[in-house]
């Protein structure tokens, strides 16, 4: 594919991602004009893009699409969930089309082209409809073809009547207040502030002169000629400026500087009358910063407004400099927006590569430094290898993202699945702001999926029996993440009908899964349903049921050195915790060894270290201050040769709630690592995550402390229950 | 009217603030402004206030304000509230409205 296409697909994508996110939160209830104007803009620079790179299908589409967004920001038409459907359609049309893009495909498809004509039919009949509520409105609003997408609307409902007297008003018999007062024949007012700036001093104010001005937001059905002709019998001694409701922020900016008064001084007073909206205000001044610096890339000396306005002697210097201020934030906001910047994920990920061999360098420096016994030399390394450090975690965290980009996805996601499936569903997503490793993120996105559609094709009950058990009719999904002793948790609950645990006992008997005999915990029999092979759901949908979801999800959660669970209460809800490490690539490790094998357990795990006293001969439990602690032996378990030590030491592990005991010879300390994947002869070795090099150059096999906590768990409700059987 | 030696002093107008005294009543109004470090304003009885009367109370308020004097109107008539309301400018007056039940109604 031509670089620029890619680009642009790339760009394309992310502003419909921007596009859609904003549609949803207008869905649910975002009345907020700047998330309306948010998604014109995405919309527009859609469509403005692909008009560069001259991909007329998404170029002609996205400009149906733009006009109604257009109106929809202009409050000409109500957003309504069909609107939004139709909408979002579009979104998913373009995303059609981008994807023709990304595969090479550059001529339109005649199909496509039938699907979007559809789409666009669509759209375009909530564009038709307005056009007689507008016809009535002055010229001023008719006849724009295009506007700048910060430019936006004043949601203002009232007219904006500006006026400054003449000198002579008053001489002449005429007075401001019969004007006014004669004005409310037409209307009302809504806000009207006075003006005395220009009134001189004390001395020179000629008290026969008028030097009032006012400005007055005027809510009338009356149009523009009406309002106007109040105004005939002054209106060569006044300066009158109308304008009509639901003017562009352009229009007022262009009012506040044609005024005689100062640009903030009248800026305030519209935004405090409310015919703009702070926002509103700081859009029209970066609007005006935005036009400067356009002309300033133009090459062209453009003079600052504020300059001109000072020489005109119009404002004050210090009045210019506070709205310079506002200006400059306007500016660095779009500017942290332009301190991003792409960076190619495999140069990335060389990076980590490189800094992973330095670590392991460095500690291999450390090690040789020590035994050299030199002092400086010494100092030396650990001041290198505390920057080594300093290195590895900076550059780890270039590959943190947070997860909330992938929630957010949900949204529609659960959206549509919920209107398919005729349910009442609502997402809450707590914890967006919680990082993990770039890479999990990516492949996190299918098994979570399969979990919400999931919780809400099985979990969420139809409304009817939602009703009957005494719930809200709106079912409940609730996506969760946070960080928990070196790993990331992300749940996915529902307030749903929780899993029929008799059900899934059955079933999994009929399968083959359990005997008929076994006793299970009912944590045991919901975690049936991660085996292989199963289902519950009577009826298969199209969005799960066909029994090979559950087990795919947990494939996928181990290949990322992960876990997930699933705790349900019948009739009140499940929830499937997920459990992953967070990051792939680089650990801080403790150190131990049996014989002559290093082993390492990532540090995160570890909680306590203690000697192993009494050795319990058959039995592998120990009491740690009244706890049973099951445990492993690492001799007995990698089948190390030789006799074990007078003085053996347990390391305390734990990996989500159990904690077990893994025993070692020797204790060596924290050791830094990085995680070399064991190859893939070794990939169903259970006990092991990786391997590392260690600064000798000897091989460390790092301890999959996970699987490790649960063989020792199992391996000791085994022998329990063997005894058990035997007792009985 | 106006009595030099005062540091506080009352002003009572009893003739209409409009066009036609607007000569007479700003003179009387600075007048009584600079002579006094406080001033109250009696205008309750004026009967007829037009917007040459308003700019003439806004000039002595500002007028007060420039050489750090107190100007307070202690009494209003209605004429004149209805226009310093119509004009939305009592809170920048910043004096305690008193309406007579009886004129009001």
């Amino acid at each position: 594919m031509d670089e620029i296409f890619s680009v642009f697909a790339i760009e394309a994508r992310e502003q419909l991602e921007a596009l859609e996110n904003g549609l949803m939160q207008i869905e649910q209830g975002d009345r907020d004009p700047e998330t309306i104007n948010a998604v014109f803009r995405a919309a527009h620079t859609i469509k403005g893009a692909s008009g560069v790179v001259e991909i007329a299908p998404i170029e002609k589409f996205t400009h149906v699409l733009e006009n109604v967004l257009d109106r929809l920001r202009n409050g000409e038409i109500e957003v309504g969930g069909d609107l939004i459907s139709a909408l979002l359609q579009g979104c998913d049309h373009i995303g059609a089309l981008l994807g023709k893009i990304e595969n090479g495909e550059v001529e339109a498809d005649p199909e496509m082209q039938s699907a979007g004509d559809a789409i666009a039919e669509r759209l375009r009949a909530f564009t038709a409809a307005p056009e007689a509520a507008t016809a009535g409105l002055p010229d001023q609003q008719e006849g724009e073809v295009e506007r700048d997408g910060a430019a936006g609307t004043a949601i203002h409902d009232c007219w904006h009547i500006s006026i400054r007297f003449g000198r002579d008003v008053l001489r002449n018999g005429m007075d401001p207040l019969a004007f006014l007062r004669y004005l409310l024949s037409l209307g009302e007012v809504a806000h009207i502030t006075t003006l005395c700036d220009a009134m001189p001093d004390a001395e020179e104010m000629d008290p026969e002169s008028c030097y009032l001005g006012f400005e007055i937001n005027f809510r009338s059905h009356a149009d523009k000629d009406k309002i106007e002709a109040v105004f005939d019998f002054c209106r060569d001694q006044c300066e009158l400026h109308i304008l009509p409701p639901h003017s562009k922020i352009g229009d007022y900016m262009a009012l506040i500087e044609a005024l005689p008064e100062e640009v903030m001084r009248l800026g305030e007073i519209l935004v405090k009358s409310g015919a703009l909206t702070r926002e509103e205000l700081d859009q029209g001044l970066a609007k005006q910063q935005t036009a400067a610096q356009q002309a300033a890339a133009a090459e062209q000396q453009a003079p600052h407004i504020g300059a001109i306005l000072i020489e005109a002697r119009m404002v004050q210097p210090e009045i210019v400099e506070a709205a310079a201020v506002k200006q400059k934030q306007v500016g660095e906001k779009k500017a942290a927006e332009a301190r991003l910047i792409r960076v190619q994920a495999d140069k990335l990920d060389h990076l980590i590569d490189l800094v992973g061999k330095l670590v392991i360098a460095g500690a291999s420096a450390n090690l040789l430094a020590q035994k050299s016994r030199q002092a400086t030399l010494v100092e030396a390394t650990s001041v290198l290898s505390r920057l080594v450090e300093n290195i590895r975690d900076s550059a780890l965290q270039l590959r943190m993202v947070q997860i909330g980009e992938t929630f957010n996805r949900f949204h529609r996601v659960v959206r549509d699945t919920s209107k398919e499936l005729g349910k009442e569903i609502e997402l809450t997503i707590r914890g967006a702001e919680t990082e993990l490793d770039k890479t999990v993120v990516e492949k996190i996105g299918d098994p979570l999926m399969h979990l919400v559609r999931n919780a809400m094709d099985h979990g969420i009950e139809p409304a009817e029996l939602r009703a009957a058990r005494g719930k809200p009719a709106v079912g409940q999904v609730e996506l969760q993440a946070y960080h928990d002793s070196g790993s990331i948790v992300i749940e996915v609950s529902d307030d749903g009908g929780g899993l029929p645990k008799e059900k899934i006992r059955r079933k999994a008997i009929d399968r083959g899964i359990i005997g008929a005999a076994q006793q299970l915990s009912e944590q045991e029999i919901a975690n049936l349903i991660f085996e292989p092979g199963f289902s519950t759901a009577e009826k298969v949908t199209n969005l799960s049921g066909r029994g090979v979801g559950m087990d795919v999800v947990r494939s996928n959660i181990r290949a990322l050195r992960g876990s997930v669970e699933v705790h349900s209460e019948e009739g009140r809800g499940s929830r499937f915790t997920i459990r992953l490490p967070l990051t792939l690539a680089i650990i801080d490790g403790f150190l131990v060894g049996v014989e002559k094998s290093s082993y390492v357990i990532p540090l995160e795990m570890v909680v306590e270290c203690l000697e192993l006293k009494e050795a319990a001969v058959d039995r592998n439990y120990l009491n740690l201050r009244g706890e049973v602690l099951p445990f492993v032996r690492l001799r007995e378990l990698f089948e190390e040769t030789g006799a074990a030590p007078a003085r053996e030491n347990v390391v305390v592990v734990k990996s989500g709630t159990q904690k077990a005991g893994v025993v070692v010879d020797v204790l060596h300390g924290e050791f830094q690592t990085v995680i070399k994947p064991l190859g893939a002869l070794f990939r169903h070795l259970r006990g092991i995550a990786g391997s590392t090099i260690l600064g000798s150059g000897d091989v460390a096999l790092i301890l999959d402390v996970q699987a490790l906590t649960q063989l020792a768990a199992s391996a000791e409700e085994r022998t329990l229950a063997a005894a058990d059987s035997r007792v009985r | 009217m106006s009595d030099d030696s005062a540091e506080a002093g009352r002003l009572a107008f009893d003739t209409d603030l409009t066009i036609y005294h607007a000569l007479e009543a700003k003179r009387r109004l600075l007048d009584a402004v600079h002579s006094r470090k406080a001033l109250e304003l009696d205008l309750s009885r004026v009967g007829e206030m037009d917007t040459a009367g308003f700019q003439l109370l806004v000039l002595a308020k500002r007028e007060a304000q420039r050489l750090g004097r107190r100007l307070a109107i202690v009494a209003h008539s209605p004429a004149v509230l209805e226009v310093i309301e119509f004009y939305n400018m009592v809170a920048y007056f910043g004096d305690p409205v008193v309406i007579p039940a009886a004129e009001r109604s």
